[in-house]
């Protein structure tokens, strides 16, 4: 399979996910949306890799499955104190930085 | 074979991730993100990235997405349902940046200009993608960014830590705990805890603990260690006492 094929399901996903952030108001499903947006950019690094022959990229995809993990434990502890609060968990309703 | 394997996962990928965007209860959103992480790593065994795939599979797809599962458990997935669903409005104002977002995509990937995009890669060397190859690279050309990895790692577990502890007075339970709120003041021998242990005695029952005092008082032995109920003031109806 040639790279361009990867790329455009890379391009794909990458857009499932942003149309997801944009529509759902649950933040853990937005969260969901980030890290679909993040593996597409995993998935477009490691084409590139293969192209070139070069494991840098997947050097790359590697700090970027670890940047992904940190968001993902301050996002969901942000969640919890969310809840812990008794705010609603719906991102139209907390769009204020006060509590 | 590569072709049909390279298809299949590419649509379950496609496929989990419209799943994560489109399925209403958030417990089957991770789940369908489970099988997209999945797909996933098929596609990074098919680019020759074995370690990364690995990675995917027990990092992703296994602990993260536990930790998922546990939040969502947690906060209850049946509770979040209730959301009014966004606007039609708002759904294709979305729908096109969406589709803008792919075509500038496609443009910038297939008009790139780049020869080697429509092969199929370099030529395969042996050792390309495995853990000794990637592990070598970590901890010699990319020896910086593997330690300030490890350093966001710890960041990010102490705030979530610090986010995610338990609070004074934040919640509507913690307000409640003041004492006054929920300890009423109630009468003198109506039936309270220190009167059914015998600290707090009705005044006509008081005579036989005084008659006990009194005969303490005179001198005369009583058969029971009433001695220290005595010192301690308190007028506990000990047994001596009580014997007529």
């Amino acid at each position: 399979m040639s790279i361009a094929w990867y790329l455009v399901v890379s391009a794909l996903i990458f857009c499932i996910g942003a149309g997801g952030v944009l529509v759902r108001r649950n933040p853990l499903v937005i969260l969901l949306c980030l890290e679909l947006m993040l593996n597409a950019a995993n998935l477009a690094l490691i084409a590139f890799a293969r192209m070139h022959g070069n494991a840098d990229g997947q050097i790359f995809a590697l700090i970027v499955m670890v940047v992904a993990a940190c968001e993902v434990t301050v996002g969901l502890g942000l969640i919890v104190a969310i809840f812990r609060r008794r705010l609603p968990i719906d991102v139209d309703e907390l769009r204020e930085l006060q509590g | 074979m590569a072709e049909l394997i390279f298809f299949i996962a590419a649509i379950g990928a496609i496929a989990g991730a419209i799943g994560v965007v489109a399925l209403r209860n958030p417990f089957y959103s991770v789940l369908a993100l489970v099988g997209h992480l999945l797909s996933l790593a098929a596609l990074f065994l098919l680019l020759r990235a074995e370690f990364i795939a690995a990675a995917q599979v027990v990092v992703y797809a296994g602990a993260v997405m536990v930790l998922y599962l546990f939040v969502v458990s947690y906060i209850g997935g049946g509770s979040l349902q209730q959301l009014t669903p966004g606007g039609a409005q708002l759904r294709t104002v979305a729908g096109a940046a969406v589709l803008a977002l792919f075509a500038e995509l496609a443009i910038a990937v297939l008009g790139s200009g780049l020869q080697a995009i429509d092969s199929d890669g370099a030529p395969y060397v042996s050792g390309f993608g495995t853990p000794a190859q990637i592990g070598e690279a970590l901890l010699t050309k990319f020896l910086f960014p593997f330690e300030v990895a490890s350093l966001l790692l710890l960041v990010a577990a102490v705030g979530a830590v610090v986010l995610a502890r338990r609070r004074k007075g934040t919640t509507l339970e913690d307000r409640e705990e003041d004492p006054t709120r929920w300890i009423t003041p109630r009468d003198l021998f109506s039936g309270t805890m220190a009167e059914a242990v015998g600290a707090v005695r009705p005044p006509h029952e008081a005579a036989p603990g005084q008659a006990a005092t009194d005969e303490t008082e005179r001198g005369r032995p009583v058969a029971t260690p009433a001695g220290d109920d005595a010192e301690a003031g308190r007028p506990l109806p000990t047994p001596g006492g009580e014997r007529p």
